[in-house]
């Protein structure tokens, strides 16, 4: 079996375990609009007000909802032996961790962009920033996926659920919110998209391989 | 066959029981050289140094702040380095050295926190400023914070050193993008209106904040010694109970 084609069917796997329980997967996404709605009611309805903190509040946001599924993400599979298996079959950690990566941001991203315009009129964000906003999210959704997906490995087999999962994620997943959420700044933005980009790759890149060790770690 | 004799005894220190021996005859001594140069420094600094032409008595406090900062950064590296041990060599006293240097580390990084905030009231007037290194230092304690929260997170402390063990890495080389980032963002929104780093440090000032810097330095490595040998003692009273209740049932 090819590398690539492993890789997809260890994706689609992922999504079909997802697909499966739908509730799931719609919680990220409702937390992400939680999130603006509650800053909403704490900021006030003044428009003008809402929208300069529009886009800080929708990448807050989209930080949160990517803690969300973190506890849980390898806890299924490290319980019921599918990780022996995958170990038993040869199919190296670092390989189901990408997997898990991609399969986490297809999940995590495509609801946050669909609820992005909803999160964006709640926050009375203009319409041509909202526009600008989609890609960068798609891009540091990369990132939050490979930030959670470290983290999930390394809870494996942990105690501490919610608050351990944000300690771990949040220190790493900075960078993507400083870009991304800076790209939008006033006057500036040159090379943050660039920045962005990178360092959603540069985690992308790394998070297999700490998940991987972490996950051979968790196996014993 | 000779020449090896001098490798092995370096590598009898890798024997935990060996180690927590030969550590604790060194530490009486780190400990005195360490008060020694904590009063020498800190004695000078506090005591004989000038104080600022601009910021007055208040730069004194540069004297613990600067050396708890290189050495939240330094403890940080060390913690790196000894994951990196431990996962190469896989050796029980690096897992051990994870265990060991993170509480101590998040301390020297609280320490610099706290008195930055300190010095910030009366230098900057506010007792926190979104500056480019207090924010990075902040960074940092959370990183300390997470490593911690890790390896105290199984029941079994060394699984979760070597979980930490990988954060810890997985951290130091994402920390220069961190600290970029967070310079980055600093530059974007309003640049803090003062810079300490205005002049460069005159001698009278700069001797005593070696000198303090490398007390807390030999302070922070005693600290780690002794936390060693105690969690050595730990593990073997617990292999003990362990085979206690192995011979009763």
């Amino acid at each position: 079996m090819g590398g690539l084609s492993l890789l997809v069917r260890l994706v689609r796997r992922d999504l079909a375990r997802v697909a499966a329980r739908p509730g799931e997967a719609l919680l990220p996404p409702a937390f992400f609009l939680l999130v603006a709605i509650v800053f909403a009611f704490a900021l006030g309805p003044e428009p003008a007000l809402l929208a300069r903190s529009a886009v800080a509040v929708l990448w807050v946001g989209a930080l949160l909802a990517s803690l969300l599924p973190v506890a849980g993400l390898f806890a299924a599979d490290a319980a019921d032996g599918t990780l022996d298996q995958y170990a038993v079959r040869g199919i190296a950690a670092e390989t189901v961790a990408l997997a898990r990566m991609l399969a986490q941001w297809l999940v995590l991203g495509l609801p946050l962009l669909l609820a992005l315009p909803i999160a964006g009129a709640l926050l009375a964000t203009p319409p041509a920033l909202l526009l600008a906003t989609a890609p960068r999210f798609a891009a540091g959704t990369l990132g939050l996926a490979a930030v959670a997906t470290a983290a999930g490995a390394l809870m494996v087999g942990a105690r501490g659920g919610g608050g351990l999962a944000a300690l771990l994620a949040v220190p790493l997943a900075l960078p993507v919110l400083v870009f991304g959420a800076g790209a939008a700044g006033e006057g500036e933005a040159a090379g943050a998209d660039r920045l962005l980009l990178a360092a959603a790759l540069l985690l992308a890149a790394l998070a297999p391989l700490a998940a991987g060790a972490a996950l051979r770690l968790a196996r014993g | 066959m000779e020449p090896v004799r001098s490798a092995s005894s370096w590598h009898d220190l890798a024997n935990p029981h060996r180690f927590r021996r030969v550590a604790g005859q060194a530490l009486p001594w780190l400990l005195a050289a360490a008060l020694g140069f904590l009063a020498a420094g800190l004695g000078t600094g506090l005591f004989l140094a000038p104080a600022d032409y601009l910021q007055g008595e208040s730069v004194r406090i540069m004297y613990v702040h600067v050396p708890s900062a290189w050495l939240a950064l330094g403890g940080y590296a060390g913690l790196a380095i000894a994951a990196l041990a431990a996962r190469i060599w896989r050796h029980p006293l690096a897992d051990l050295a994870v265990r060991a240097v993170a509480p101590v580390g998040a301390a020297f990084a609280a320490v610099c926190l706290a008195t930055g905030s300190l010095w910030g009231r009366p230098t900057w007037g506010t007792w926190w400023v979104w500056d480019g290194r207090l924010t990075s230092m902040l960074v940092l304690f959370l990183l300390y914070l997470g490593v911690i929260a890790l390896i105290h997170a199984f029941e079994d402390r060394m699984r979760g050193a070597k979980a930490a063990g990988i954060l810890a890495i997985l951290g130091v080389v994402n920390l220069p993008v961190i600290k970029y980032s967070v310079e980055w963002w600093n530059t974007l929104h309003q640049p803090a209106s003062i810079r300490l780093s205005g002049s460069s440090i005159h001698a009278e000032m700069l001797q005593p904040l070696l000198l303090s810097a490398t007390g807390f330095a030999l302070l922070f490595a005693a600290i780690v010694l002794m936390r060693m040998r105690a969690l050595i003692a730990e593990q073997k009273r617990a292999m003990r109970q362990l085979r206690r209740a192995a011979l009763a049932g």
